[in-house]
């Protein structure tokens, strides 16, 4: 019994049937071309890179904060990426390298606000600001072309003996790996605890700032590893790609229950959000649908995830 | 001093602190001895929330000394002072309302390995500490709850639980425990209270409630401005001495009563309902008459005050404001003469961050100006007419609200209800967090509304005020309200009665 309220309670269960209705619903009205084992695939695909960064904004959004910087560190992360191959690194280490660039922004970011305790709002307002810049520059404004070397069969089915591209497996394990750090560890109740209650977390000894540089350098991490599949995608360093990702990001962690007050969020719920916002896109793509419905649809989704939400927690 | 009974833990000696030119304490002493409970008692100001922070080590003091069982104690962190078996349960419950109980209580010192949680640990560590802080044989509540779905009484013993289970507890230090509980949630912390003394653990206890303090305390000390007044046995105190030395004046005239002449009823309610509470609730408010409602938290009083001023949806029975039913909002409300002030003063009430004209004159500034203009001028004088009859200790109109003590803050608060006009009043625990003089002052105030024919309707969980204040009484329980009967007839043992029946 109790687990079934249990379950009731898991705040993205109404995001996860809504994923179930629309995938039917599209499969209704697109059988030839939506329903087809290709398409989903392709839309896992097409998730990743959102689902990548989302999980990093879960830890952001649970620990009470907020990252608007993710869609230029993601631009910056490809360019990084592309000119190190164009030097002549491995991919390897071109890769390597991709991911710590967005573990050092996210340093940066969080260094900052914890260090000089402005409102990670503004911070990161700025700090997308300034990496776009920094993107362009080094990109002297323009799309710089390499060798993927490899790189761009991270997000390639064919190349993958596995059932799913590399970029998609990256994708679950990084989810995976969110569920167990925000439930098992005691880093992870930790980033709960201050997201849920800052002073009270203060007065039993959890370090704010520690808490802070840890959770905003983890969620570079995971940006920068989006960016490197993003870049895997594009095959270019594109200094003017993904603007506007962070909205989408935050879109996908606030739909599988995380609150922008702190303490709520989980990777699972987060994924599912993810996922949701590529079926309306795909969808409305098969159904021949131009691109301002989508938009109007997606916003539409948000909203209405929203209202339920808060019906759902003053039923509590 | 004497030096008999039980060993002395804490020695407190020419203890100072000041903020900038202020002396927050000077020269203040506290002996704490094992096993005992020592009642902390003064004046919202009088320095006792600046000691609990030296001790608690949120602040540290200018000079004086401190000695811990013989050493030295100097603590720079809240963390520093648990090693060293001093925890503090501060008035509201702080608690991380999405953790786990288990979690909230063993936070400081997370179980595992390797970053790793031990979930049975936990539950293990957490269990033990709250079968210290409930009476025996009560039933443990659910470990793995969420935190923010336990009751007001339920967090605070989570609270008590975590100050228990880091290292070992000498010292505890209780602020206004009672404050948020019912009277049943009250007596289970005085129960939980002597059971931890035999222990040996001394315990420091901070309320305003001098029958609670004389129940369950020791010994005393009481500070005023800063300074150490006296310190003694409670056994053989009598309560209008402690009222005496904390306000440092005969406080006689606790509850003034001018001649009242109840007027035709203006506020009639018939079987009032809400969506949970109120169940059922009848009363007829008269001009210039005090109707005081007694009660248990969660009994629904305060949900009742919201429906009739329109906050909550009332879903059955009817509602008469001086004669005319119709649909109830605030805005109506407001227009109908009805003013409501807050249970939650820093939440609902003021704006801190205001100054006191601004607070003052906030539901009224159309009157400030023509064409939507707001004249400071205007507003500075207003607001100093009403500092000047209410009795504000402040600099002046200009001051911030969040700068002034709670009993100010609270005249700051029935200033803006004047200023508007209300002549029916809905005043919801008038008297939380406010103290002794303050208090008497709110009753001065009370008292003069209700003479000039305002009507008040007046929620306390406090009972000799609700005796002193009130003309009529009536008590809710479980979301129904009883007959309101005239306060001569009624004592606080009866009010008790009825609230727990």
């Amino acid at each position: 019994m109790t687990q079934i309220r249990r379950l009731f309670r898991t705040p993205w269960l109404g995001p996860l049937l809504a994923l179930f209705a629309l995938y039917a619903l599209f499969t209704v009205l697109a059988p030839d071309t939506f329903a087809r084992q290709s398409n989903l695939l392709t839309m896992l695909r097409q998730t990743s890179v959102v689902g990548i960064a989302a999980v990093g904004m879960t830890f952001t959004i649970v620990l009470g904060g907020i990252d608007l910087s993710v869609g230029s560190a993601v631009a910056l992360t490809t360019v990084v990426v592309a000119e190190c191959l164009r030097a002549g690194m491995g991919p390897v280490a071109a890769a390597a390298l991709g991911v710590l660039t967005g573990g050092a922004l996210g340093l940066c970011n969080g260094a900052l606000v914890a260090g000089l305790k402005i409102s990670p709002f503004i911070v990161t307002l700025g700090t997308m600001s300034v990496l776009r810049g920094v993107a362009k520059g080094i990109a002297d404004e323009q799309k710089i072309d390499a060798d993927p070397r490899g790189l761009d069969s991270l997000m390639q089915s064919h190349a993958s003996a596995l059932l799913f591209p590399a970029g998609v497996w990256l994708m679950l394990i990084a989810t995976l790996f969110g569920v167990g750090l925000l439930t098992y560890t005691k880093i992870g109740r930790q980033i709960v605890a201050v997201g849920s209650n800052t002073e009270t977390a203060r007065l039993c000894g959890i370090s704010i700032p520690r808490t802070t540089l840890f959770v905003y350098a983890l969620s570079g991490l995971l940006v920068g590893l989006a960016g490197v599949l993003e870049f895997s995608t594009l095959t270019v360093g594109d200094p003017t790609d993904s603007v506007g990702l962070e909205l989408e990001v935050i879109a996908a962690v606030v739909i599988g229950g995380g609150s922008l007050s702190g303490g709520q969020g989980s990777a699972s719920g987060t994924l599912v959000g993810a996922l949701l916002l590529t079926v309306i896109k795909a969808g409305c793509t098969h159904l021949g649908l131009p691109n301002w419905v989508q938009e109007i649809f997606t916003g539409f989704i948000i909203v209405v995830a929203m209202s339920i939400d808060r019906l759902r927690q003053r039923a509590r | 001093m004497s030096e008999s009974g039980a060993p002395a833990l804490l020695r407190v000696a020419g203890l100072s602190k000041s903020f900038g030119a202020t002396h927050a304490i000077s020269n203040v002493e506290l002996t704490l001895r094992e096993g005992e409970v020592h009642a902390l008692l003064g004046e919202n100001g009088a320095g006792k929330s600046t000691l609990l922070k030296i001790l608690a080590g949120t602040q540290s003091a200018d000079s004086g000394s401190l000695l811990l069982a013989g050493r030295q104690y100097a603590p720079r962190t809240p963390e520093q002072a648990r090693t060293l078996g001093v925890a503090f349960v501060s008035q509201e419950p702080a608690l991380c309302p999405d953790l786990s109980v288990a979690e909230n209580i063993v936070l400081s010192a997370l179980p595992g390995r390797f970053g790793w949680i031990d979930r049975a640990e936990q539950n293990r560590r957490a269990g033990a500490a709250l079968a210290r802080v409930l009476p025996e044989g009560a039933p443990l509540p659910d470990l793995a709850q969420r935190a923010g779905d336990l009751g007001q009484g339920d967090r605070q013993l989570v609270c008590l639980a975590r100050a228990l289970a880091q290292t070992e507890c000498r010292i505890l230090i209780l602020d206004e425990p009672t404050s948020t509980l019912n009277s049943s949630e009250a007596e289970r912390l005085f129960v939980v209270v002597r059971e931890l003394t035999k222990s040996g653990i001394a315990v420091l206890y901070v309320s305003h409630f001098l029958e609670e303090v004389e129940r369950i305390a020791d010994r005393y000390t009481v500070l005023r401005d800063g300074k150490f007044v006296h310190s003694g046995e409670i056994a053989g105190t009598a309560r209008s001495e402690l009222v005496k030395l904390m306000a440092g004046r005969d406080v006689q005239e606790l509850f003034p009563r001018s001649a009242r002449s109840p007027g035709e009823v203006v506020l009639d309610l018939r079987d009032i309902a809400g969506p949970r509470l109120p169940i059922s609730a009848s009363l007829s408010l008269r001009k210039g008459e005090v109707l005081g409602i007694a009660g248990l938290l969660g009994a629904g009083r305060t949900e009742l005050l919201r429906a009739i001023f329109g906050l909550d949806r009332v879903k059955g029975g009817s509602l008469r404001v001086k004669g005319v039913l119709g649909p109830a909002s605030p805005a109506r409300r407001l227009a109908q003469g009805v003013d409501l002030l807050s249970e939650d003063r820093k939440g609902q009430g003021l704006a801190e961050a205001l100054s006191l004209g601004d607070n003052i004159t906030l539901s009224t500034l159309q009157s400030l100006g023509p064409f939507g203009l707001v004249s400071p001028k205007k507003r500075a004088a207003i607001a100093q007419s009403y500092l000047e009859r209410l009795g504000v200790r402040a600099r002046g109109p200009e001051q911030l609200a969040r700068d002034l003590s709670g009993g100010n803050q609270q005249k700051i608060c029935f200033a803006r209800l004047l200023q508007h006009g209300a002549d029916v009043l809905l005043l919801d625990e008038p008297t939380r967090g406010v103290d002794v003089g303050s208090r008497a002052d709110l009753y001065r105030i009370i008292d003069e509304l209700a003479a000039q024919g305002n009507a008040v309707l007046m929620i306390s969980s406090y009972l000799p005020e609700l005796l002193g204040v009130c003309d009529r009484i009536a008590v809710m329980v479980r979301g129904k309200l009883g007959p309101a009967r005239p306060a001569s007839e009624l004592s606080e043992h009866a009010l008790l009665l009825e609230a727990t029946g």
